[in-house]
């Protein structure tokens, strides 16, 4: 058996997982200094490690074969072979993107805490490159135990980073999203271990093919639920997310809306719909009903907040609802529209955290009543702000209006109301934002200490720039990042289908 | 008679007399010496034992297999782990005195006894030499108040249990004629032949043994005797005597008993499930990080029973696997506990480790990732040992014991992320003294361990594979 190699020549996926690993414990163990010159070079040896992970998971961008709705990139070691356990790893249309959305924000999150971050600078940066090796690795896995162990293995350096450098309340907010997501991903272990013991393997590729009856696919349906509800976060199960965010640092924002959001949705497309089909559409309602509720409620919640990041993390949930929708449309809009979503959340979500970072960084607030009038003073700030803003509204032409649009017309084939109600949260979406936009930057100053405050510098820009061009460039030609996944996604309706038609024949038989 | 078989046990114990008599002798202070001869004997008798020479011997009283040749290295490493730490924090303490290791080395041979204990007598036999000598380690430090207490509280509540033990042992002998645990099993394949009065005598040993792991109902005195003892001894009680009790459990219940699985499953169940219950719960209000680990092993151990209460070689497996992952952690945890000095005197509240994060960093580092391992968060090793278990569990189609399992690790995994909150979150305390030498290399070498387990899982397992498939035959 070919252990490491694949079509790149060399290990690609497992270079990608574990270089920041490996960057992390050089930052641990080769710097010396006193704390200042540590801290300079631990910044600087964290952004050229994630730099080095970006370019390298750009060759898997540019050498991915679009055609091929399988995986690729192949790597499989022996592991455990008492338990057929193996090392694997491979990307198909679904995650690839994950990989490069993971391995983009990373920088720019090291980026963005350049300044911000100034105690314990060394054991952030540290953090952060342990979350790149646990997000990349999430995502890249192909075998059932190995995703596990990333999937849980991401609340270690999370719960760090809140806990750490996080706000006011960072211990509750700390604890809080740890017991959570632990919570909802110790039931997903039994039923990793149950679906273990009857197929034989955790292989998911081999997985996807095997057949649970229906009855078992009920159980691990909701196991599978409890965890990826929470990481999503689904309307009633959010709670823990806008403590999070609210306390998190501004990069510690980011990579949660950016990446960990996406574990959840992730887990749903991955595990969930083609591995238990007849179970995926015996709660599909179900999943709409709350996916609805999140939209509406949390769209309103948001409109009420009074803190920056509160509001958007509210809209997080919101957008996230959609993608939930797009999912259980079991067909090719929905679930395209579903990934674009995710994709195109995990820029300008993360973009808008930014956004409030910027201020928050020069103001050290977040109450909105505390802002006004900033237009004036920060023009670029104001477009940047706008833009993304935008976008997050659904704007045509920016990134966020393409999934929303696709998923309702998933969604339209299965039921009118369903698409009427979830498209609810464009609307309310325009209404919390531009009700933000204009409490943040028209107006006139009325606080003294916004007289002298900065525009965008440079290394701002230069964090925002990929941002800014990535959402331009998905809302204005969408078809390179959606070419991607339409192999894979199309493979996977089809499957499902199958699926449900096998199963109604054997019932067919059985009667 | 094929006596050389024993010969690991022999060498230890002359190795152990004759480090009494070098120790008497001498004039001057020899606990040094007298700890690296029992380091260097621990070691010798490791070598032995991996000759791998299997059989029965003294007339099958005496049995070395893959079994008892695994339990008996996790024992040494334990012990031998234990004795290390001991060796700094005696002399600080000022109770140094070489019977010190001496005492720790006849105590190992016992449960090296216990391990390849092939009838009821000698299993019986090397429990008494391992506790004797625990009684006195308990009590090590004699002008301390807590640690004679622990000390009387573990002698009187060892001896009922003992007794109990006793009483069952005697029981099985009167209703099925031998001790011999081969030719129990022997004897019991053939149905109906358990009379009630053997299954008293089952239940009777069981209760002694899970007192020996300081299961629920039978832990009362395991925060009382980790809080008192001495921390080194500690450490011991918390390694390699559980290790050694588990083995037996195993061993008996494995092989004697296996045909009556339905007959004592179920209670092995409850006690698992009200071990994982109870030291989840019970620990959430404690505040000295000592009595946090007493509850903390209570859990770990139903975790562990989790793999008997299966019933068959798979969960043998599963709960081989957790002692050695549990063994190397608990000894980790320790050695940090152990670091927690300030000004010379030993400090042991939780809100002592305050800010370790900034004050040592590499300390808080370590305690950290023995936290999230003994949580059982990935890719600690603390998250396999739950992952075999659970698997185990789920193939026997135990599922109630294991969603118990995974909600109270839940529970768990708050109060070891509160110490590490404690560690990083808050704000710095007084510093610790500094680190001796040997401390560090156990805390670096455990950590490591526990770190990077899952990079080679295999060898651990495949050993674990064939250390079980002796049982449940």
């Amino acid at each position: 058996m070919p252990a490491l190699t694949n079509i790149a020549g060399f290990p690609i996926l497992s270079l990608i997982t574990w270089l920041p690993l490996v960057g992390a414990l050089v930052i641990a163990t080769m710097l010396r200094g006193d704390e200042e010159t540590v801290a300079t070079n631990a910044r600087w040896a964290a952004l050229w490690t994630s730099l080095l992970v970006l370019v390298l998971s750009l060759v898997l961008w540019v050498s991915f074969d679009q055609s091929d709705p399988g995986f690729q990139f192949n790597e499989s070691v022996i592991w455990m072979p008492e338990f057929k356990v193996g090392y694997k790893m491979g990307v198909d249309g679904i995650s690839v993107l994950f990989v490069l959305l993971s391995t983009l924000l990373t920088p720019i999150c090291i980026l963005s805490a350049w300044d911000a971050i100034k105690v314990k600078v060394r054991e952030f940066m540290m953090s952060f490159l342990i979350l790149e090796t646990m997000m990349v690795g999430m995502f890249c896995a192909t075998d059932f135990v190995l995703f596990y162990m990333f999937f849980e293995g991401v609340l270690i350096p999370m719960y760090l980073i809140i806990g750490i450098w996080g706000g006011p309340r960072r211990v509750y907010a700390a604890v809080k999203f740890f017991l959570y997501t632990l919570a909802g991903s110790v039931l997903m272990l039994l039923a990793l271990i149950a679906m273990w013991v009857q197929a034989g393997t955790t292989d998911i590729a081999t997985l996807m093919q095997t057949a649970f009856s229906p009855h078992m696919q009920t159980w691990l349906f909701l196991a599978f639920f409890a965890s990826f509800a929470v990481k999503v976060p689904m309307w009633p199960v959010h709670t823990w997310l806008p403590d999070a965010h609210v306390e998190a640092p501004t990069a510690g924002s980011v990579i949660l809306a950016g990446v960990l959001l996406k574990m959840g949705a992730y887990g749903f497309l991955r595990f969930s719909v083609p591995m238990l089909p007849d179970a995926s559409t015996y709660f599909a309602p179900f999943i709409f009903a709350i996916s609805v509720v999140a939209v509406i409620y949390t769209s309103l919640v948001a409109l009420a907040q009074e803190d920056m990041k509160k509001l958007i993390a509210y809209s997080s949930v919101a957008h996230m609802g959609v993608v939930t929708i797009g999912i259980f449309t079991f067909n090719v809009q929905g679930i395209s529209g579903a990934l674009f979503q995710m994709l195109s959340h995990g820029i300008v979500a993360s973009s808008l955290f930014l956004v409030v970072g910027v201020v928050y960084d020069r103001i050290h607030t977040r109450e909105i009543a505390r802002y006004g009038g900033l237009g004036d003073r920060m023009p670029g700030y104001a477009l940047v702000f706008m833009l993304f803003m935008m976008a997050s509204v659904g704007l045509p032409g920016t990134a966020g209006f393409i999934g929303e649009f696709l998923v309702i017309i998933g969604s339209l084939q299965v039921n009118f109301w369903l698409a009427l109600l979830g498209g609810m949260g464009m609307i309310l979406g325009a209404a919390y934002m531009l009700y933000l936009y204009r409490r943040i930057i028209f107006g006139r100053i009325t606080h003294a200490d916004l007289r002298g405050i900065l525009d965008l510098s440079t290394r701002e820009w230069v964090v925002f720039a990929p941002l800014i061009a990535l959402t331009l460039w998905m809302g204005i030609y969408p078809s390179s990042f959606t070419s991607y996944f339409d192999a894979t996604v199309g493979a996977m309706v089809q499957h499902h289908t199958a699926a449900l038609a096998a199963t109604t024949k054997l019932a067919g038989i059985v009667h | 008679m094929n006596w050389t078989l024993a010969l690991p046990e022999i060498v230890l114990s002359v190795i152990g007399l004759a480090i009494l008599v070098f120790g008497v002798l001498r004039k001057q202070d020899s606990t040094l010496a007298c700890t690296m001869f029992t380091i260097g004997g621990f070691l010798i008798a490791g070598l032995l034992v991996l000759t791998r020479t299997y059989g029965y011997g003294f007339h099958g009283q005496f049995v070395k297999d893959a079994f008892s040749s695994f339990n008996q290295i996790l024992i040494l490493s334990g012990a031998a782990l234990a004795t290390i730490l001991a060796l700094d924090w005696n002399k600080s303490e000022g109770i140094a005195r070489f019977e010190f290791p001496v005492l720790m080395l006849f105590s190992t041979v016992g449960m090296m006894i216990m391990a390849s204990a092939g009838s009821l007598m000698t299993l019986y036999l090397g429990l008494e030499l391992q506790s004797l000598a625990l009684y006195v380690l308990a009590g090590f430090a004699r002008d301390n108040l807590r640690s004679s207490e622990a000390a009387l509280k573990y002698f009187v509540l060892s001896g009922l249990a003992s007794g109990l033990l006793l009483y069952g042992i005697s029981l099985i002998y009167g209703f099925s004629g031998t001790m011999d645990l081969a030719a129990l099993h022997d004897l019991l394949v053939q149905p109906l032949s358990a009379s009630p009065g053997l299954v008293v005598g089952i239940v009777f040993v069981l209760v002694g043994l899970a007192f020996k792991v300081s299961a629920v109902p039978f832990h009362m005195w395991t925060p009382d005797v980790y809080e008192g003892a001495p921390t080194p001894v500690t450490v011991f009680f918390a390694t390699a005597p559980k290790v050694a009790a588990m083995s037996l459990l195993l061993r008996v219940m494995g092989t004697s008993f296996a045909s009556l699985v339905g007959a004592w499953q179920v209670l092995v169940i409850i006690v698992s499930i009200a071990s994982m219950v109870l030291g989840a719960f019970a620990a959430i209000g404690q505040t000295n990080i000592k009595r946090l680990m007493a509850y903390s092993s209570i859990g770990h151990m139903g975790y562990a029973l989790i793999g008997l209460s299966v019933g068959n070689a798979a969960g043998v497996r599963g709960t081989l696997l957790y002692m050695v992952i549990y063994v190397f952690m608990t000894a980790g945890t320790f050695g940090c506990i152990l670091a927690m000095r300030r000004k010379g005197r030993a400090v042991e509240q939780i809100s002592d480790l305050a800010g370790l994060g900034s004050n040592d960093p590499a300390l808080a580092l370590a305690l950290a990732v023995f936290m999230f391992s003994l949580a059982g968060i990935p890719l600690m090793s603390g998250f396999f040992a739950k992952l075999y278990i659970f698997l185990a569990a789920v193939q026997g189609g135990l599922w109630t014991l294991a969603i118990i399992g995974v909600l109270t690790s839940v529970v768990g995994a708050f109060y070891y992320i509160r110490i590490i909150k404690v560690m990083y979150f808050d704000a710095p305390a007084e510093r610790f003294d500094p680190r001796p030498l040997p401390l560090t290399f156990v805390v670096a070498g455990t950590g490591l361990f526990t770190t990077f387990f899952f990079l080679f899982p295999a060898p651990v397992v495949s050993a674990a594979q064939a250390a079980a498939g002796v049982l449940f035959r």
